[in-house]
This record gives C-alpha cells, sequence and structure tokens, in this order.
C-alpha cells in the first residue's frame, strides 16, 4: 500500500502577531510548524503502514523552508518527502494548490501506484478545507472529507471503510480505492519519534521539484495566474466600545443583586421600565 | 546499531553552537542535540552581541546574521523610587563599520547560527533531551536520550546545556545550583513601530540604544534592569539573584512590572505592545562557584559552566569562546593522536586560563559576596545621589555650599563616615 499525506507549513497561529498599521500578518519571527490537522492524517496513514505494511510519502508545496515540515514527517516515520517548489506557484490559492498538488502526485504514484492520499481537515492559516477536496476531484478518487477512523482497508478488493463525523452523529462509509481522505482533529495522537528515525530525518535528502518535475505544463493553471481568489481588503474587526461591568455583591441575597441588576438596566433603557410597569398594571 | 560521533556537544545555544562549529570545520564528527523544539526556542538573553567572539568563530558574521541595530549609544542609569541620575555616552565613532555590539533577538540569532553549523558539516537533532551521561568507569562514553533506542556513543561529550546543567549534576560532576550563585532574570518584548523607536532614543535606521539601570528598581535585591532597542521592538527586563528573590518575597514579574511603571521608564514604553514574557536564570556565581570543567571524556563549557560576566553584562560571547576553546582543545589532541583522556583535556583550562575568559572571572570573583552582603549598594546610594542631584539642581536661594554639606550630611546619616569607607573599600576591592 502506498499512502501520499499531504502536509503544509504554516505560521504557528498561537504566536503570530499582526501589525498594527497595516493588519498584515508579521511573519518574522514567528515559528513555522506543521498544520496541526495535517499531522492526525500523518499519523492515520503510519498507523495504517503498520498495520498492512507498505510506504508512506509525504509531499508539500511551499517555500525552501518548508523542508523543515516534511523532515519532521520523516522523524514520525514518514518513508519519502517531496517538495514542490517554484517561484511560479507564489500567490496560488486553493485552485491552483490543488492543480500543483494533485499534478504532484501524479508523478509520485509513476513510480509507484498511490493507494491513498490523506489530508488534514484544513490548515490553520486558511482554514479553507478546499485543498483537499480538490485533488481528489482533480484525481478523480473517491472523497472522504472529515474522517474520524479508518476502520480498515481491504488492498485487494480495492476497498476502504471509514467512520466520518457528521451532524447528528457518525456515519460508517465504504468506497473503493485509490480514494482521498481528510481526517479530523483529535482522531488519533503522534508518536514519539524514534532515535532512529531522529537520525533518519537529519540526514535524509528530500526530493525537490520545480514547476517541471511536478509535471505542471500550464504555467497559467499555478501560482497569481491560476488563482481566482482575490483578497479585495483586509481589516481586523473593530473592538467593541461597550466594556463589561462587574456588580459587587454584597451578602448572598439575590434579591438585592437582582434590585441592582434592573436598576442599571433600567438607568440605561428609561422606556423598558415603562413598558414593564405598564404591562404589570 | 547505535550511533558512534566523534563529538556529542549537548544544546545547541551559543557555546555549544560555537564548539560544533569548530570540530566540524576541523573535519570531526559532531552530533549537536538540542532540546528546544528548533535552537534558540528555548533561549532567553536581553539580547547584546558582543562582536568579537563571533568574528572569531565567523568573521564573515555582518553578512547575514540577523541583527537588529548596532549600538551608538549607552546610558547607566542609578534610579531611586522617582528619578534617575544618569550618564549617557553616545559617539558617532560607534558609527564605524565593523561595528562593535548589536542588539539582536536570540530566537532567530540562534537558528542562523545553527544553520552555519550544519552546513559546516555538524548534525542536529532537536526535540531530543540527553536523559544522562554513559559512563564506563570513570570515562563519559557517550549519552542516553529520551526517545527510543536513546544510546548514542563518542569519544568526547561536550555539556553546553546552559545554566541548569542537570546533565553535569546526575553525573556528579557538580553539585546542584545555589540560589545565591543564579540570578533570575524577566524580559519583555514590546512591539514599537520604528519611527517611534527612531524618534524616542534619537536614533536612526539601525543604530541603537542601551540602558543599563541599578538602583531601587530591584527593590534593595542583588541585581540590575535594562532597555535595548530592537529594529521594532523594546527589550525591558530586570533580573536579581534567585536567593534576593526568595527572601524578599516579592515575584520576578512584580518587580517588572514595578520597574515598568518607575516614571523615568514608563514614558519610553507608552505606545508599545507587549509582545513576549520570558524568564531565566543566569549563572552569576562567578568565578569561585566554576565548577570542574572538564574528565574523563568530557568538558563543560558556557552557562553550565558559570561563564557569566555579571558586572559587564557578558555571557554569549563568553560561552562562545569556552566552547571555541573546547573544541579547540579536542582538534588539537585528535591531530597529535592523543585520546580524550582527563589529563591531556587541562589543556581546556589551560587555555581559558590564559583568555580574556578566566582573568576577566577572576578579576570580579568577590564581586558577588560583596553585593550580596551590602543591599545598600542597591538602595540606599541610589536615594543618597538622587537626593544629592536633587538638591543642586533645585534653585531655592540656598548657597550651594551649604546645599554641599547638607549632601555630605545625608550620606553619613545613612551610612555613617565607617559605612562609607568601607563601602568604598569593598568596591575598590572587588573591581581592583
Amino acid at each position: 500500500m502506498h499512502i501520499v499525506v499531504c502536509i503544509k507549513q504554516v505560521p504557528d497561529s498561537a504566536q503570530i502577531r499582526v501589525h498594527p498599521v497595516t493588519n498584515t500578518i508579521m511573519r518574522q519571527g514567528v515559528p513555522a510548524i506543521v498544520n496541526p490537522y495535517d499531522l492526525f492524517a500523518l499519523e492515520e496513514a503510519l498507523k495504517l503502514k503498520d498495520k498492512y505494511g507498505g510506504r508512506v510519502t509525504v509531499l508539500t508545496m511551499g517555500p525552501p523552508m518548508a523542508e523543515a515540515a516534511l523532515r519532521k514527517a520523516i522523524s514520525y516515520g514518514a518513508d519519502d518527502a517531496v517538495l514542490v517548489t517554484d517561484r511560479a506557484f507564489a500567490g496560488s490559492d486553493t485552485l491552483a494548490t490543488s492543480c500543483a498538488l494533485a499534478s504532484a502526485i501524479t508523478q509520485i504514484h509513476k513510480d509507484m501506484p498511490v493507494d491513498l492520499v490523506f489530508t488534514g481537515k484544513q490548515t490553520i492559516d486558511g482554514d479553507t478545507a478546499q485543498v483537499g477536496p480538490g485533488i481528489a476531484k482533480r484525481l478523480n478518487m473517491q472523497l472522504l472529507t472529515y474522517v474520524s477512523k479508518v476502520r480498515s482497508v481491504d488492498l485487494e478488493n480495492h476497498e476502504i471503510t471509514v467512520e466520518r463525523r457528521s451532524e447528528g452523529g457518525v456515519q460508517l462509509l465504504k468506497t473503493s480505492t485509490p480514494s482521498l481522505i481528510t481526517v479530523l482533529e483529535g482522531t488519533n495522537e503522534m508518536r514519539f519519534a524514534t532515535m532512529t528515525n531522529m537520525f533518519r530525518a537529519s540526514r535524509y535528502q528530500i526530493k525537490v521539484w520545480n514547476r517541471e518535475q511536478a509535471g505542471i505544463e500550464d504555467v497559467t493553471s499555478v501560482g497569481l495566474k491560476g488563482s481566482p481568489t482575490v483578497v479585495s481588503k483586509v481589516f481586523a474587526p473593530t473592538p467593541r466600545a461597550v466594556k463589561a461591568e462587574i456588580i459587587q455583591c454584597v451578602g448572598d441575597d439575590p434579591k438585592e443583586l437582582s434590585v441592582t441588576l434592573l436598576a442599571k438596566v433600567f438607568a440605561k433603557y428609561p422606556k423598558l421600565e415603562k413598558e414593564i410597569a405598564k404591562r404589570a398594571v | 546499531m547505535s550511533e558512534k560521533f566523534d563529538v556529542i556537544v549537548v544544546g545547541a545555544g551559543p557555546s555549544g553552537n560555537a564548539a560544533a562549529l569548530r570540530l566540524a570545520e576541523a573535519g570531526l564528527s559532531v552530533l549537536q542535540i538540542e532540546r528546544g523544539e528548533s535552537p534558540g526556542s528555548k533561549n532567553v538573553q536581553g539580547a547584546i552581541l558582543y562582536s568579537d567572539a563571533l568574528e572569531k568563530l565567523i568573521p564573515d558574521f555582518r553578512d547575514d546574521a540577523p541583527l537588529e541595530r548596532h549600538v551608538i549609544e549607552q546610558r547607566m542609569w542609578v534610579l531611586d523610587d522617582n528619578s534617575f541620575v544618569g550618564s549617557h555616552y553616545r559617539s558617532d565613532s560607534f558609527n564605524k563599520e565593523p561595528y562593535n555590539r548589536y542588539t539582536m533577538i536570540r530566537a532567530q540569532f540562534d537558528k542562523w547560527f545553527s544553520e552555519r553549523v550544519q552546513k559546516a558539516g555538524a548534525l542536529l537533532i532537536c526535540e531530543t533531551t540527553v536523559s544522562h551521561l554513559l559512563l564506563d568507569g570513570q570515562r563519559v562514553i557517550g549519552v542516553m536520550t529520551d526517545r527510543q533506542g536513546g544510546e548514542i556513543y563518542a569519544d568526547a561529550v561536550i555539556l553546553a546545556d546552559g545554566v541548569n546543567s542537570l546533565l553535569a549534576k546526575k553525573a556528579g560532576f557538580h553539585p546542584e545550583l545555589k540560589p545565591k550563585n543564579v540570578a533570575l532574570a524577566v524580559k519583555e518584548i514590546h512591539f514599537m513601530p520604528q519611527e517611534m523607536i527612531e524618534q524616542r532614543f534619537g536614533v536612526k535606521g539601525d543604530e541603537g540604544v542601551v540602558i543599563e539601570m541599578v538602583g531601587k528598581i530591584t527593590k534593595g535585591m542583588m541585581g540590575t534592569g535594562f532597555l535595548y532597542t530592537n529594529r521594532e521592538s523594546i527589550a525591558i527586563g530586570v533580573g536579581c539573584m534567585l536567593s534576593d528573590f526568595k527572601n524578599q518575597k516579592i515575584t520576578p514579574y512584580e518587580l517588572l512590572e514595578q520597574m515598568k511603571a518607575h516614571p523615568s521608564i514608563q514614558p519610553m514604553l507608552e505606545g508599545g505592545e507587549m509582545k513576549e514574557y520570558t524568564a531565566h536564570l543566569i549563572p552569576e556565581g562567578g568565578f569561585n562557584a566554576i565548577p570542574n570543567l572538564y574528565g574523563d571524556g568530557w568538558m563543560i563549557v558556557g552557562d553550565a559552566g558559570m561563564f557569566v560576566n555579571a558586572v559587564h553584562r557578558e555571557g554569549s560571547n563568553l560561552a562562545m569562546t569556552t566552547g571555541m576553546h573546547a573544541a579547540d582543545t579536542l582538534i588539537e589532541l585528535r591531530s597529535e593522536g592523543k585520546e580524550f583522556t582527563s589529563a591531556n583535556l587541562k589543556r581546556y583550562k589551560a587555555r581559558l586560563d590564559e583568555s580574556f575568559v578566566m582573568k576577566d572571572m577572576k578579576k570580579y570573583k568577590n564581586m558577588p559576596d560583596v553585593f550580596h552582603t551590602n543591599p545598600q549598594f542597591f538602595n540606599d546610594y541610589p536615594d543618597l545621589i538622587s537626593q544629592a542631584a536633587r538638591t543642586m539642581l533645585t534653585v531655592d536661594g540656598v548657597d550651594k555650599k551649604t546645599k554641599e554639606k547638607e549632601i555630605r550630611k545625608s550620606f553619613r546619616q545613612r551610612r555613617s563616615l565607617f559605612g562609607l569607607m568601607g563601602d568604598a573599600f569593598k568596591l575598590w576591592r572587588a573591581f581592583e
């Protein structure tokens, strides 16, 4: 079984800073991490590898520094890593990104047929959850989103059974492989890398592909040209001027508290008091 | 199969990086193990970079090292509760390249330094903690990490694991740190637009200002405060001896909050946005607290070896220099075909004794004790000096001679003539 896991290097959103004047994200000094949702996808793939054997290839598209994310994946136990990087990809939106990744997966498939593609549910920087489904569409693969558990894979009959969380319950779904699975958070817990894999990750030669090597012939299908999404405006939500007030309560008398509260409300909305008084009569 | 290297360096701070870089450049196989997510992620410093030590390791570091501002002005402030008396030294000669001092942000600097080390050929493994040293009798033969299959072997292990060197302690190379030998420093980074920094501190371009502070901001505890200008942020912090914190029953963040509210400091932070809060221990025990630095198959460098000059606020340069000397010792022994035994590693200590490192450490060896036992240096004198300045500067019809008399009287009242002489003597002895 050959599983490709698509991961993305993202700025650690817990430590992100927004420029107070321009409202743009200041990336300088913000650590880059593997998109946390992707780690659930990777661990799920590694678990399948443990169970059924095979290979796990991690794939990412991004700047050269995204190599660190792939190396991390290798340390957890991935076998191979491919970085698709090219200036032509700059400014890619979710459509252009899924085109590029789909093309790269086709290239990987040529070396060793791909049975499953895993992605995280979404990224923490874009939050669109569009790239996974976009890849499935372009590769004509069965799509299983928001998967909370892979029950089993039947390699002979090319079947996969998963649990998918949906509103109001869990769906048990079976479909044919090759398929693309987007994995939900909390599905599993990432393993602790062994010393051997740490060494392997430090020494591993990552495969770096440019646009041509990733099999993308049409320049206009990637980068800004291939991206119909336009960011028309960036703004920070205006902070609310209204401040919450803490009413100090003397003793435990609920009556006193409610009287204080009502007095405050009525002071602000005098009409309300009259209205209620009228109705009470 | 366990891996084997010529040298394992534990830690990827300035001392570990310096050692690993040197060793890798000399062609030795080097493994560097770092506990943090990336080099620098666990490290805290003000931070000032003194060029000299780094220049010896990476002569062209200015080309691509992430530096913030070069320092053209140094202010020394003595503060009482609502004023400061200070000296400022600013010189355009600090604007001549190559610059001598820079402000920097360690998270970025350490990452850059480590990339240089890796480029030189050292293998770096992060997010891995060395749990203990592997021993064959007295001889260190490798390390055990917290990961499955964690034994790694080496001919020598350099302990660059920082101030609280648990490894050396566990192996019995030195006793547990004493609270009187470590300072606890807290620091905040306040984001501030570049133009605001330039206006407020009278600098332009990459020029920077450094303010070192002593006085009542430390509530009589032995310690100092600082404020450094980065490119787009201000670093402000304060550090005092751990034993003093314990006795004074004040928390470090309370101390920093009070310092930030000081009427002379508060205006400098206005309009900034606090972005980062960090705390770290600083080994300030001085010369007398330096542990045994070498043995069969091991050496201690940097903070782990107490290499901080508290008086001159130097640390990372000592770290780099000790790391370099440790590496050079191993390189020399290897080229002579000699083993890394305790008897041979003695050369490391000899190298340090010859360098400015030990000479400076020795020079100020009594400083910690003097300041420890004499809180008046942090309490009474700032008050007195400030009072004196105020008296002289207040024009109120009193003649200057009478004012001088008053000032002398105030000093004698607070410290007695004998006390004043004694203090002067103690300081002279400590700085001699």
